[in-house]
């Protein structure tokens, strides 16, 4: 399979996630269109490094750290949304309301 | 397939080891032992964990090679900025010991999340591929993003922990896609290469310029994602609310650390890796660095609240490092490092100062509360206007010397309008430091406290070094910047 | 790389620019913009969505999210089990040893949740 498919698909996902991140509010919904940039960036990285003849394995050993790191950033953006939560007793937390977006 | 397993030599990275094994002993211990009423011996642990670290990192002082298969690099610059950032991790613990019990906040934490993040900081200036660098990007912004959030009784500080975790993300999933535009343009993320496999460079001229489109929009991007943690302007947007909402002594900690590691991975990147297409990043670059000393000094002018002023005077001096970085040449990394070093140590004193006069709860942060602030406390004041003048690149300040070697560097390599830039905006930035005095000598103040506010020893303690460092270093820069000059970058390979 | 050589990216910002403007200014004057019950309902599967009672309709006590996180970021850390077990055979005792040193942070992270009560259902 030629590697354009692969690029094409990790560029509309990588889109779609920057335009959730441009257009929701929610905190919840800005950080899941975040992890599917990360993602996005994954497949790249597997796609190169299984079909670029120059290209190692270092693509997918990365990959596996991207999946890690975004876990841990889940992790901390979670515990900052509960922290407001429970601060706020609000769950509308995509209103950052005391400083300007 | 057999694998070769390489050699491990942990010198390079011994003391982010340090650093972490200390972080997680603490947890560890301030879990098992509980809420206790005095818990000093948490801050005496950090110290030790960060004593050890400087250690380690002077003992790979002279060295220049590259361990873990090439994935970090032992050389004068990484140990030069792994001190430092050791130092600014001191600083921040003792001033953070002092907030902590003023405020009656948790402790453990706070130091295991400064440990974890000075940790990331140094692994960033020792990072010799791309994956290393996103990986200490990472472990330090991570960090970073509960501190900020860390006055637990503020929905401010929670607010502005949210919005700087959400845009650092944000910008982080830009270099992440740099990096895998690297990867596709030369099959390498390492920035040397040599002995174990070809690096960025070397296996770009091998391929020659069939891919140098590719290369150049991935370095685009990985300038968006360091110039965020930088805070230079395009990316900027997060800074005055993070520092606005931060505790004291983390803004202070974020304003020096974040700021030497993402120039040190800048610099590795640029100045060493991507020399070769300086051609081609330089106009990118400068014009960041334009519109940062630019913005940075204009916005700050017309701030009330003093931790968004020193905000956007953190963005002012992103800019003026750029024009070292610009250069390119040996002195403008020396440069550079002298003036993120002193940058560093006269903020943070700035922001203990801050810290000290903030009061309970950390609130007391606007210019209307530093009215007559000499006559009430002579010499906080005293040092808050020496931090002030040296950031605003006073003679016989050390804020000076570094305005002095950078745009010498650029100026050395022709960007002489650079430099003029840069001393035009440094005349702007001082009439808002400038602003900041005359509030606090000619203007009476408002309203008497409730309560006076008292510098603990160890607050009490940072302030005075920072404003002897300050001194001395304004009078008498030759040593570190002769010590600046020796921590070259690693060159080889590239 | 000279100057005449950016003209194609000059070119594509400026196409993408226009692309991205117009394509939203047609979608806003020829789309109608209706509203319905249907519409801003939450979407679950296509099962209309109940209040109380049915699971999905209530909401989650913010507990759940605690335990997701710490369950999301110690499930992901096996992530780096499957390259090691595969690889296992050529690693030898230095595997072994790195690993046990990976399993050791986990056991001070997961020390450190336990007894600061992270993992207490009842408050």
């Amino acid at each position: 399979m030629p590697i354009s498919y692969f690029l094409v698909l990790s560029a509309l996902l990588f889109s779609i996630g920057v335009y959730g991140v441009l257009a929701r509010r929610h905190a919840v919904l800005v950080l899941l269109s975040i992890e599917l940039m990360l993602n996005a960036v994954n497949i790249n990285l597997v796609a190169f490094s299984a079909l670029l003849e120059k290209a190692g394995l270092d693509g997918q050993v990365f990959a596996l750290f991207v999946i890690a790191v975004a876990a841990a950033e889940v992790g901390v953006g979670l515990a900052i949304v509960i922290l407001i939560y429970r601060n706020s007793q609000d769950t509308d937390v995509g209103e950052l309301s005391l400083m300007k977006w | 397939m057999p694998l070769d397993i390489p050699a491990v030599r942990l010198t390079g990275i011994a003391p982010e080891i340090a650093l972490c094994a200390t972080a997680l002993l603490l947890l560890v211990i301030d879990a098992v032992l509980g809420e206790r009423r005095n818990r000093w011996y948490l801050p005496a642990l950090a110290s030790i964990g960060l004593g050890l670290s400087i250690y380690f990192a002077t003992e790979a002082w002279g060295t220049t090679r590259l361990e873990l298969s090439g994935m970090v690099a032992v050389d004068g610059f990484a140990s030069f900025v792994k001190i430092t950032l050791a130092v600014f991790g001191l600083l921040t613990v003792w001033l953070g010991r002092d907030f902590l019990v003023r405020e009656r906040a948790e402790e453990g934490e706070f130091y295991g999340l400064v440990l974890f993040a000075v940790a990331g900081m140094m692994l960033m200036a020792g990072a010799a591929d791309l994956i290393v660098v996103f990986l200490a990007l990472e472990t330090f912004s991570l960090a970073l993003y509960v501190l900020v959030g860390f006055r637990r009784r503020s929905l401010l500080s929670q607010e502005s922990s949210m919005k700087y975790f959400l845009l650092g993300s944000f910008s982080t999933a830009f270099f992440l896609l740099g990096i895998a535009f690297v990867y596709g343009a030369v099959g390498s993320t390492n920035l040397y290469g040599g002995e174990d496999g070809p690096g960025i460079v070397s296996s770009f001229m091998a391929t020659g310029a069939s891919d140098v489109g590719l290369l150049i929009l991935a370095m685009g991007l990985l300038i968006v994602g360091l110039g965020f943690k930088v805070a230079a302007v395009p990316f900027h947007m997060w800074t005055p609310d993070a520092y606005q909402g931060a505790p004291s002594p983390v803004t202070g900690f974020m304003a020096a650390g974040s700021k030497i590691a993402g120039f040190a991975a800048l610099l590795r990147l640029l100045d060493v890796t991507l020399y070769p297409l300086r051609e081609d990043w330089r106009p990118l670059v400068i014009g960041v660095a334009v519109l940062t000393m630019v913005v940075g000094s204009v916005l700050a002018v017309v701030q009330e609240d003093v931790k968004r002023l020193l905000a956007y005077s953190s963005i002012a001096h992103a800019g003026f490092v750029f024009t070292g970085l610009i250069a390119a040449n040996d002195r403008g990394v020396s440069g550079s490092l002298f003036y993120l070093a002193t940058y560093g140590i006269t903020v943070l004193g700035a922001f203990a100062v801050v810290a000290v006069l903030s009061g309970r709860d950390d609130e007391k942060v606007t210019l209307r509360d530093y009215r007559g602030l000499f006559y009430d406390r002579p010499l906080l004041a005293g040092a808050l206007t020496l931090f002030l003048l040296s950031l605003a690149g006073v003679p016989v300040t050390s804020g000076f010397v570094a305005k002095l070697v950078v745009f010498g560097a650029a100026i050395q390599e022709g960007y002489w309008w650079l430099a003029v830039v840069g001393m035009v905006t440094s005349a702007i930035a001082a009439f808002f430091y400038l602003k900041v005095l005359v509030v606090m000598y000619m203007q009476e103040k408002e309203t008497e406290d409730a309560e006076r506010v008292r510098s603990g020893p160890l607050s009490t303690g940072v302030i005075g070094l920072a404003a002897l460092a300050t001194i001395v270093l304004g009078l008498y820069w030759g040593p570190l910047i002769d010590v600046a000059e020796r921590a070259t970058l690693f060159f080889a390979g590239g | 790389m000279s100057l005449p050589a950016y003209l194609p990216v000059l070119f594509l910002v400026i196409l993408s620019t226009l692309f991205a403007a117009g394509s939203m200014f047609v979608a806003s004057k020829l789309s109608p913009a209706k509203w319905t019950a249907a519409k801003v309902e939450p979407y679950e599967c296509g099962i209309e969505p109940q209040e109380g009672g049915v699971p999905g309709g209530e909401r989650f006590p913010v507990k759940f999210y605690l335990l997701a996180m710490l369950f999301i970021i110690f499930d992901i850390e096996t992530v780096f089990l499957y390259p090691w077990a595969v690889a296992y055979d050529e690693l030898k005792v230095f595997g072994l040893i790195e690993m046990l040193v990976f399993v050791a942070i986990l056991v001070a992270a997961y020390v450190y949740v336990w007894r600061k009560g992270a993992l207490e259902w009842a408050e």
